[in-house]
């Protein structure tokens, strides 16, 4: 009587966006926190020149603090009534819990990383137009994979038991050094900040999309084992 | 202790941070029974529980469930095996029919057997549009059930079924419990409810101290 | 199931005393040696022997990560999943990151005394410092409780997804780094021409770390054996008392 990993993770990823559109946690709370972030960077950085600059980098940093909020929710779902437990004691097949979940940080992240760039827009006046464009959106795809299947994987490990959550941090961060690095490089191109080309951006898109499928593939193949006890 | 137990534990051993919840069990139950697992607060009964659904490692001794040795590979089993533990596995902001929907897709039971299980459990329409954060814990547990009977589990283990509901709720329970055993179950029910579990098990089993006393 | 009932009276082997002398010797010759008897570089000036340190710690952190990676990745392949597979896994790492401090200490003292600064965005120093952090969170994995067979699979897993990772981080670092040139690429690792007494003295270095590396993983994983044989001992008592808690 299995099902197949297909509908699983169709069931599951419906199930987290129909959660997060009754309880607006991350429209109510996470989303006015990473605003608030952007406008603390331009109290810290207080320069306009310099922020228009690093416009790309602070927009990433701000979707990474997000981030912790955005992984420790989703499992908070899954475990504040033993979920988790019961999907596992179901013998669902983890593959499919992995790519629901991964699908619904993704489009979670999409709409944080959309009012992120607005707003980046907005304070520190950066503009996009033309070829710029389409490298952004490639970008934001790429990364926001990534993103999503790094932080599923290791929001099962950190979920439920007492002292782990504080673990998601010290894990994460470091994982996803490569997608801060390349898109806010791929960004500042798409930006054309200090000069960068738009053409410039491409390989760092690159490097985004294989981090995506490493770890998607990763993910696929380990996240059984983490969330197991 | 038959080829086709259920159940076959011998001197099982199952720790937990060290402490050993299960200090050495045996118990062996059949195909349809209906076994009531009693003891106080501490002797293991939520361990035996969930070593049987594969949620726990058992260290030593001998520990096969429906066929499948749980001291080998307690993953298998599972898809088997159905638990409700003292928390319900439900989401709150989801209503009934929600959750009890989201549970038949991914094991893959059709929408007969959803309609099925929700009229087992007593669950009427206006019921089951209501949110699972609304509900009292007896309407909870009951969605709790409805998204187990789902799964046609060969072997229910249920943790205290019968907590915080009031007679009425607890009458059901126990009709759900004769029904699933009439239908081929076998179910096995930790609970401190022992004048009202007697009429419903068939067996009893006295868990103390992480060890089987006695089985009558 | 087995229980391993193992008698240990001390963690030392004629072999590990063995190699452990030939690490002393080695380590001796690098102590002194690189203090005393090799000359200065014609451009680092006396700096360079901070490279005696440097280059092999570096080195040795780098291989205590592959050797973890190599040995999570024989844990789960094996039928058995043998656990000593498990625990030199998890020894290596123990060593490793404290090699890794060595190397991120070591690297940042050269620069401070060749550039001025204490950090560089170098790329393998980078790098090895996100190895070290990558390894205190697999330290922290490990410590997460547990059988020792739920340890294993948990941290064969975060190892191999390290393994994975690394590369990726040291690749977006070095094409990061390539934007920001320096005309004069003088790095703490790479490009030092050493010959003669000085040459001698990096390769005892790298010897004599490689056999300490040796000998600390093979203390750290009996120790760890020798922990896994007295919890299993501890659980016969708590059984043990259970069962006349049970009596009374």
């Amino acid at each position: 009587m299995s099902m197949s990993t297909s509908r699983i993770a169709r069931a599951v990823a419906a199930k987290d966006l129909r959660i997060e559109l009754r309880s607006r946690v991350v429209t109510n709370q996470v989303l006015p926190f990473s605003g608030l972030v952007m406008v603390m960077f331009a109290f810290a950085l207080d320069n306009d020149d310099v922020l228009q600059r690093v416009a790309g980098g602070l927009v990433w940093l701000a979707t990474l603090f997000s981030l912790f909020m955005l992984v420790q929710r989703t499992f908070a779902v899954e475990t504040y009534d033993g979920a988790l437990d019961s999907l596992r004691v179901a013998g669902v097949n983890p593959q499919g819990i992995f790519l629901g979940k991964s699908f619904a940080l993704f489009v979670q992240l999409l709409v944080l990383e959309s009012v992120l760039f607005v707003a980046a827009v907005v304070l520190y006046r950066v503009n996009v137009n033309g070829s710029g464009v389409v490298l952004l959106v490639t970008c934001v795809l790429c990364a926001t994979a990534g993103l999503a299947f790094v932080g599923t994987l290791y929001g099962g490990l950190t979920a439920g038991a007492r002292g782990r959550e504080t673990l998601l941090p010290l894990l994460l961060l470091p994982v996803v050094a490569p997608v801060l690095i390349c898109a806010t490089r791929a960004t500042e191109s798409a930006f054309r900040s200090g000069g960068v080309t738009v053409g410039e951006g491409w390989p760092w898109v690159g490097v985004l999309a294989v981090f995506a499928a490493v770890f998607g593939l990763g993910g696929l193949l380990s996240f059984g084992s983490l969330i197991e006890e | 202790m038959s080829a086709h137990s259920v159940i076959n534990f011998v001197d099982a051993v199952a720790v937990y941070n060290g402490y050993p919840a299960l200090a050495g069990v045996t118990l062996s139950v059949e195909r349809n029974e209906i076994v009531l697992l009693q003891g106080p607060n501490g002797a293991g009964k939520s361990t035996l529980l969930r070593a049987c659904a594969g949620l726990m490692p058992v260290i030593r001794g001998t520990a096969h469930v429906l066929g499948y040795d749980l001291t080998v590979d307690r993953e298998s089993v599972r898809e088997r095996v159905g638990l409700l533990g003292h928390q319900n596995g439900l989401f709150g902001e989801l209503t009934i029919a929600e959750n009890v929907s989201f549970w038949s897709t991914v094991v893959g039971a059709s929408a007969e057997e959803r309609t099925s299980a929700m009229e087992r459990m007593a669950i009427d329409g206006k019921l089951a549009e209501r949110r699972v954060s609304e509900l009292s814990a007896g309407q909870k547990r009951r969605c709790a059930l409805a998204c187990l009977v789902v799964r046609r589990a060969e072997l229910w283990l249920l943790d205290e079924p019968h907590a915080g509901l009031d007679a009425k709720g607890r009458d059901e329970i126990d009709r759900i419990v004769k029904e699933a055993a009439a239908s081929g179950a076998t179910v096995v029910v930790a609970s401190h409810e022992i004048e009202r579990a007697q009429q419903l098990a068939t067996r009893t089993v006295s868990l103390i101290a992480g060890q089987v006393r006695e089985s009558q | 199931m087995n229980t391993e009932t193992q008698t240990f009276t001390g963690v030392g082997t004629p072999a590990t005393r063995l190699y452990g002398l030939m690490a002393i010797v080695a380590l001796g010759w690098v102590l002194l040696g690189g203090l005393f008897f090799t000359p200065e570089d014609a451009v680092q000036g006396d700096a360079v022997r901070i490279m005696y340190v440097h280059v092999p710690t570096a080195w040795i952190a780098y291989l205590a990560f592959i050797v973890t990676g190599v040995a999570s990745a024989c844990w789960m392949i094996g039928k058995k999943h043998s656990i000593g597979f498990d625990r030199v896994a998890g020894a290596s790492a123990e060593v490793g990151v404290l090699f890794m401090a060595m190397t991120l200490l070591s690297g940042s003292l050269w620069g401070r005394i060749t550039w001025g600064t204490f950090w560089v965005w170098d790329p393998r120093l980078t790098t090895t410092a996100f190895l070290f952090v990558t390894y205190i969170g697999y330290l922290a994995v490990r410590g997460l409780g547990g059988t020792a067979h739920q340890r294993a699979r948990r941290s064969s897993v975060i190892a191999l997804l390290a393994v994975l990772e690394i590369p990726l981080v040291h690749f977006s670092v070095v094409m990061w780094r390539s934007l920001h040139q320096r005309a004069t690429v003088l790095s703490p690792d790479g490009d030092i021409k050493m010959d003669g007494i000085m040459l001698f003295t990096l390769l005892c270095g790298v010897f004599g770390f490689s056999v300490l590396f040796a000998w600390l993983v093979s203390h750290r994983q009996r120790i760890m054996a020798m922990k896994d044989a007295q919890q299993t001992t501890a659980i016969d008592v708590a059984v043990t008392e259970r069962l006349k808690e049970a009596q009374s």
